[in-house]
């Protein structure tokens, strides 16, 4: 087994070590070899499914950053995506940019706008601020359709082929590769910013923002620091994606996309990186169930069955997880693994 | 001025049906602080009620009236007593991710039931003109003036009257004590949400016969949210109140602006401005409590 029995922390950076054994280490060797072989053994439309899934993940980690750790909700994700989105797309398609220097520009505007919209969230907290969000994304979405003349309004804007130098990422597998990338480079940089000063600012101002105020965490800093780095997130996911459908419209960033960001989280386990991962693959993996039964229920039922069975699947899944299984996934993942640590000697101390 | 005239009276009758909406609202909230996002769905459902109840089943308007109370409050318990029963005493992004997910569960339910299409049926309402010098009042609206108006005479007579009315005032001002002195407040949540769910579905019929019913009817809630904030989230007065000055304003907003825009659709995004603006001013909206809080 490659999950150790006890730990024999020696110095302080096996203490600090994220994988401390040879085994993780293999294990991650392993999974990351199996990620990036990916395009030679599956189709096209699994790599479609993978690269989706791939966008969403870096989305959700900004988001697990802005509301799992720090505890400011945001319903608008998908609303700081389109500004990401359409920044980059107008820096390419308009003024000729190249896309590894447009996708950090759209991910830093979206940060700005995220900076904008999380000034209220220095008054407000709760309710008030998802009415904020909520506001921020529909009219971050007006703002793009009354800037026509740069935004394309409604019709939306064609965004020329992403290239890095030489290469032009045409390909699924090439585009594949490069958002494979990001989600490494997205998980490895979300997983440590909880483990700084920061992070650690955000969680305590999560679960006490008075406490953490008389401790002296700086409420005002570091939850700006929060919408700044979720909205970073944000902006990145939402280029890749414009980039990668090769046009930007509004239909892209719809409202209800930064209602299941929320529900990912939550099936996938709030304030953990590997719980944003699960959270994303299982729902959209139910996505894919919805498309693939869709068409089947159709036929049998009523035409009308397979756009509502797509909303009643998603909102079910969440009610079922809020009321069973409110810590998500990753709690139940971490209860199996403590399960299978002496096992078969099921003797052991619980959390 | 005609024209202003004009705009200001729309915008009353319509800013009336917003504060009946924004009443179920502030109702759940006072009685057991929860933040109901699914209000607008409520509505999207009362206005597919108002077309099955009137058109398929050919009601006469009272029957059709009183049949989709009737669902409504069947819906109303069935959703406090399986979702948001076991939401007491969670976080308040598990409650409201649940009132989200009830909205789309409800939104999903009207798509398999209703086929999320179009369905007009305006003309069965019963209509009253009235012409006050230049400015026409367009029947619905008058409608809609009027039952919102009872509805909300009702609602205070409800509170002012009644046992369960004294039990959810008092449940708003401090369930300890109401528990303490063996009122249920499990019956009180019930209460609210067979209201709050009652007052949407009216809401859906008066608006689904002006507009037809479709899916945007849901957006209305997001429209109820401004309302409840302007007017301040624990207060029903308020909710009246910030109701008519919205339902003015946005319509005012949209007659003067909207030709100057190359978009247009500022009617849609209004409510989000106002929204902002009394986030970041006055949170606490123009006669909510005020919620101090010092470090």
């Amino acid at each position: 087994m490659s999950v150790r029995t006890g730990i024999f922390h020696e110095n302080y950076a096996q203490e600090m070590a994220i994988l401390n054994s040879r085994g993780q280490w293999g294990t991650v060797a392993v999974l990351l070899v199996i990620l990036f072989a990916c395009p030679l053994f599956l189709s096209d439309r699994m790599l479609t499914i993978l690269t989706t899934m791939g966008i969403a993940v870096v989305s959700v980690h900004g988001l697990n950053i802005l509301t799992g750790y720090c505890g400011q909700i945001s319903i608008g994700h998908s609303g700081f995506m389109a500004v990401g989105g359409y920044t980059s797309a107008i820096l390419c398609a308009k003024l000729g940019w190249p896309f590894w220097a447009a996708l950090p520009c759209g991910a830093l505007a979206a940060g700005i706008a995220g900076l904008l919209f999380g000034l209220p969230s220095l008054k407000i907290k709760g309710f008030y601020l998802i009415m904020a969000t909520i506001a921020a994304q529909f009219i971050i979405i007006w703002i793009i359709i009354q800037l026509r003349s740069i935004t394309g309004g409604t019709d939306g804007l064609l965004v020329p082929k992403p290239t890095i130098g030489p290469i032009v990422l045409s390909s699924k597998t090439n585009y594949y590769y490069l958002v494979m990338v990001f989600v490494v480079l997205a998980t490895i940089t979300a997983h440590n910013i909880v483990r700084t000063r920061a992070g650690r600012a955000f969680i305590a101002i999560r679960d006490n923002d008075l406490a953490a105020e008389v401790m002296g965490v700086s409420l005002w800093s570091y939850k700006l620091q929060a919408f700044f780095i979720g909205c970073i997130y944000a902006g990145a996911a939402g280029s890749l994606l414009v980039h990668y459908v090769r046009f930007a419209s509004i239909e892209q960033f719809p409202f209800m996309d930064s209602v299941w960001y929320l529900g990912m989280l939550i099936v996938g386990g709030m304030g953990s990186t590997a719980g944003a991962i699960f959270g994303v693959v299982a729902l959209k993996l139910l996505e894919e169930l919805v498309t693939i039964a869709g068409p089947v229920l159709a036929a049998a039922v009523a035409p009308q069955a397979a756009a509502s069975l797509a909303l009643i699947s998603q909102g079910l899944i969440i009610i079922i997880f809020l009321i069973f299984e409110p810590r998500g996934l990753h709690h139940r993942w971490e209860l199996i693994k403590v399960y299978f640590r002496l096992w078969p000697f099921s003797h052991q101390e619980t959390d | 001025m005609t024209f202003f005239l004009q705009l200001i009276v729309t915008g009353l009758a319509q800013g009336m049906v917003y504060a009946l909406i924004a009443i179920g609202f502030v109702i759940i909230l006072k009685c057991s602080e929860v933040f109901n996002i699914a209000q607008g769905h409520f509505v999207l459902i009362g206005g597919y009620l108002g077309w099955t109840f009137l058109v398929p089943f050919g009601l006469p308007i009272w029957a059709a009236l009183l049949a989709a109370i009737a669902v409504a409050i069947v819906m109303g318990l069935l959703i406090e007593r399986l979702m948001l029963r076991p939401m007491i005493g969670q976080p308040v992004l598990a409650v409201v991710m649940m009132t989200i997910a009830l909205s789309t569960v409800l939104g999903g339910l009207a798509t398999l039931l209703w086929g999320a299409e179009y369905k007009a049926y305006h003309g069965l309402l019963p209509t009253i003109t009235m012409k006050v010098g230049e400015i026409s009042i367009p029947s619905e609206s008058l409608i809609g003036l009027i039952v919102s108006l009872i509805c909300v005479v009702l609602l205070m007579l409800l509170f002012r009257y009644t046992k369960i009315g004294l039990a959810m005032r008092a449940t708003a001002e401090d369930l300890q004590v109401v528990q303490s002195v063996g009122i249920k407040a499990t019956t009180v949540y019930a209460a609210s949400w067979i209201i709050a769910s009652v007052v949407g579905v009216i809401g859906g019929i008066l608006l689904g016969g002006v507009s037809g019913a479709n899916m945007d009817l849901a957006l209305i809630g997001l429209k109820a949210f401004a309302v409840v904030l302007l007017g301040g989230v624990n207060s029903i007065g308020g909710a009246i109140v910030a109701g008519i000055i919205l339902g003015m304003l946005e319509n005012v907003a949209a007659g003067y602006l909207d030709p100057l825009l190359p978009g247009g659709g500022l009617a849609q995004v209004f409510p989000f401005f106002v929204m902002i603006i009394v986030l970041v001013f006055r949170p606490h909206g123009l006669f909510g409590l005020a919620h101090i809080e010092r470090v």
